[in-house]
């Protein structure tokens, strides 16, 4: 059966496997935290939300989704580990700590939305309705650090960088969180959330000079990358995005706003995978190339992929479909 | 401060043990979802769509439970056994991977549909849905078995030293995937599922079955819990002897491929013929614990009963003992009592389908008092059954992380300190315990809670304009 190693070259319309698997795991880990990202944003803007029937539009409006969202961040660590299994048990190990402290906080998040509805009761929802917003700031700034110390190379728990990214990833959750309440909410609540995108928008912008301005003066060796050509087109695509983010979100064309709140996500995770490559491993010395896997599982992975992730986006289509539109102002599903 | 191998080892068992639950819930959950739904949307009865609501809520809290729990252990291969991670990866990585992507992601979004989408979607598509959520579940067992079987019963690889640690290759994808114990972990393994998801639903419904006819409380829906009872016994009446039936050629398959771990289930130290098979066995002193059969003050056994197990039919036959295997033993004790009492279970799940289905064939199934109170005792028994099949499973094939190819001792991150791996152990074990609280209190909740009431249903979904209307009006 060793034809399948020949099946696939270890080329792909002229670009190396090894580096399209690079450039997937970060567009996979580009979805979780679009896709899961909202759903934190919906969780940190609960907080922001007393009334009782309003905090159930909230969860209503994430619901049907939150579990394939989720998802992403499974299929990122199993496609790390098929395709670079050196960096993922370097990087999860050296990370200890931070790991798991990251599932601590995906526990509490995944949990609290699903115990919330299952009691009427005030205190039941109040205790719960906690565990939501810190579960759902403490994922996607952990996640940040995480990022920034993998990017960085970095072997200590929390570094200045590490802490500003997580609040930048923090902070563009809720830029998508409000883009994606705009679309399921009406009336009040929906002009409402324009201010919270503002506020969440501007302290992006600066959150973002703040990162890139941390990562040229504790990483010399990232400066050449940071200034080259791709790096300096990304971070005009991303600053241009946040532009056209603010326009649509004044004259309320919802959509735009929600897919510039993509972009957003895509072009900060392509600003970290540009500054990265070729390496992929800092402290163990690993570039992408040297810690690909060797190419008969690779071959079966791509063709898996291949096959498998517009099946994928087929069933997000499907399922956002079916759920499209705003929640009515008493449905809670 | 643990040493971090032995921290880790129990972390990873700990929370193991606890989300295997929720998979097992789920998979053994989704034929009865799906056969629900098909009759919910064919046919005008209430009770198809009671049954269908009533099952989906304590599925989806299952889902989310095991999801959040799973994704733990993707990440501990990587924090805790990286040393593993490195060596096995090429062949450890790609299932977790497809698993994601082929299975798991199917499961997530059309539950999505399935839990909330019933007046959003037509017939069709729900009941694709339902499939489609089935089928993740069990798509998923099948990359996780792959996965584990492959470490049990490792082929289609070469161990190539690089920079001082083996690295697996894989060779041959057909040979690794499909390797010898799949097909046996497999099909045991979801049996499993659905037996013990028909003990639970037994068990249930006869706790309100008991409370009404036995009792005499009057009981809302109680033609529900009938059905539930009903429908479960006729599950678990074909599902317990299957498993008693595969699960003997599975251990014989294990004599074959893993004698080392038979010897364990069997506790047998010397090679030898005409060995019994031991019902029970203890041990004269706590020193010779580790072997319920050393010296034993008592032991009840069946003559050359092992022997007929382990070839199939001679009472004669050879096995091998532990001592011919050398280095470190797996912990008898726990796999031979782990083995014992799964065993017994077995047989009793088995004793319970044919008693409830005789005494519902002579149309006595509501008056048998003693029957509904073992089947309320038995309803988590299914659960244990499968916790102890993976303990022997696991347990047995110690000292080796990957049979004959790696030492769980060496599979462990080489930088991990006692002090991370006892912390983190310690949190998990406060946070495991306090999921599993959480999870059976929700569950007995919605227990409590009952069906979706039957008259509710039938107002909410007819078209016919309400009758009160036109009275008050007048």
């Amino acid at each position: 059966m060793t034809d399948v190693g020949t099946l696939a070259s270890d080329t792909l319309f002229g670009l190396p496997l090894a580096d399209i698997w690079f450039g997937l795991v970060f567009f996979i880990l580009g979805m979780f935290l679009f896709l899961d990202g909202f759903d934190f944003g919906v969780g940190i803007l609960f907080a922001t939300r007393d009334d009782k029937h309003e905090r159930e539009q909230l969860l209503a409006a994430i619901t049907p989704f939150w579990d394939g969202n989720e998802v992403w961040l499974v299929v990122f660590g199993g496609a790390l580990f098929a395709a670079f299994p050196a960096v993922y048990a370097n990087l999860f190990s050296r990370h200890y700590l931070l790991m798991f402290a990251i599932l601590g906080a995906l526990i509490l998040r995944g949990l609290a939305p699903e115990m919330y509805e299952q009691r009427e009761d005030e205190p039941w929802q109040r205790w719960w309705g906690r565990a939501f917003i810190v579960g759902s700031f403490a994922a996607p700034f952990l996640l940040g650090i995480f990022l920034a110390n993998w990017l960085l190379g970095a072997t200590t728990l929390m570094t200045l960088p590490g802490i500003i990214v997580g609040l930048t990833v923090v902070t563009l959750t809720v830029v998508d969180g409000v883009a994606f309440l705009r679309l399921k909410t009406r009336n009040e609540l929906r002009d409402e959330f324009k201010t919270d995108g503002y506020r969440a928008l501007a302290l992006y912008l600066i959150l973002v000079v703040l990162t890139l301005s941390a990562v040229y003066l504790t990483a010399p060796e990232l400066r050449s990358a940071l200034l080259s050509l791709l790096v300096v087109g990304l971070v005009v695509v991303n600053l241009v995005l946040t532009g056209i983010y603010a326009v649509a979100t004044r004259s309320d064309r919802y959509y735009v706003a929600f897919i510039a709140g993509a972009g957003l996500v895509f072009t900060l995770v392509s600003i970290i995978a540009g500054l990265m490559y070729p390496a992929i491993d800092r402290v163990e010395g690993l570039t992408v190339g040297t810690a690909i896997v060797s190419p008969l599982p690779l071959n079966i992975m791509s063709i898996g992929a291949a096959l498998l992730l517009p099946l994928i986006f087929l069933y997000f289509g499907v399922l956002y479909s079916v759920f499209s539109g705003p929640i009515e102002a008493d449905e809670s599903y | 401060m643990l040493d971090p191998v032995l921290a880790s080892r129990i972390q990873f068992a700990l929370t193991v043990i606890v989300h295997i639950i929720f998979p097992v819930v789920s998979m053994g959950l989704a034929p009865f979802l799906i056969y629900f739904t098909w009759k919910d949307i064919r046919s005008d009865k209430v009770i198809y769509e009671q049954l269908r609501r009533f099952w989906t809520r304590i599925f989806a809290v299952s889902f989310a439970t095991g999801t959040v729990t799973g994704l733990v252990l993707e990440f501990e291969f990587g924090t805790n056994f990286a040393a593993f991670s490195k060596t096995a990866g090429e062949l450890f990585g790609g299932p977790l991977a497809l698993e994601g992507m082929m299975a798991f992601m199917l499961e997530a979004t059309f539950l999505g549909i399935f839990v909330f989408g019933r007046e959003r979607v037509s017939d069709r598509l729900y009941f694709l849905s339902s499939i489609a959520v089935g089928l993740g579940t069990w798509l998923s067992a099948v990359w996780i078995l792959i996965a584990n079987s492959w470490m049990q019963t490792p082929r289609g690889f070469e161990v190539v030293m690089e920079d001082g640690q083996p690295i697996v290759h894989l060779v041959d994808p057909i040979a690794a995937y499909l390797n010898p114990r799949f097909p046996w972990m497999f099909v045991h393994m979801q049996n499993a599922a659905v037996e013990s998801v028909a003990l639970l639903m037994a068990g249930i419904g006869a706790y309100y079955v008991f409370r009404h006819h036995i009792w005499g409380y009057p009981i809302d829906n109680i033609e529900f819990w009938e059905a539930t009872l009903k429908i479960a016994l006729v599950v678990l009446v074909i599902t317990a002897p299957l498993q008693a039936i595969h699960g003997d050629l599975y251990a014989r398959h294990v004599v074959e491929t893993q004698p080392q771990k038979f010897a364990a289930m069997e506790a047998i130290w010397e090679t030898d013929s005409y060995v019994p098979e031991y019902i029970v066995a203890f041990p004269t002193s706590i020193q010779d614990l580790l072997d319920p059969r050393a010296k034993e003050i008592f032991g009840l056994g069946i003559p050359g009963g092992a022997s007929w197990l382990a070839s199939g039919g001679d009472p004669q036959a050879t096995i091998q003992g532990l001592n011919e295997f050398e280095g470190p033993q797996p912990p008898v004790a726990i796999v031979f009592w782990s083995f014992r009492i799964m065993v017994a279970l077995g047989f009793w799940f088995i004793l319970l389908a044919f008693w409830g289905v005789y005494r519902w064939w002579r149309s006595e199934l509501y008056e048998d008092d003693l029957l509904h109170k073992a089947l309320m005792l038995s309803a988590p028994l299914g659960l244990l059954a499968v916790e102890l099949g993976w303990i022997v499973t696991e347990v047995g094939r110690q000292p080796w992380v990957i049979q004959g190819v790696m030492k769980t001792s060496d599979s462990v991150s080489p930088g991990l300190t006692g002090a991370e791996a006892t912390a983190t152990l310690v949190g998990f074990a406060i946070v495991y315990l306090g999921l599993l609280t959480l999870y059976t209190y929700v569950v007995v909740r919605i227990i409590r809670a009952g069906p979706p009431d039957g008259d509710e249903l039938t107002t909410a979904e007819s078209s016919s304009p309400p009758q009160t209307e036109v009275s008050t009006d007048d």
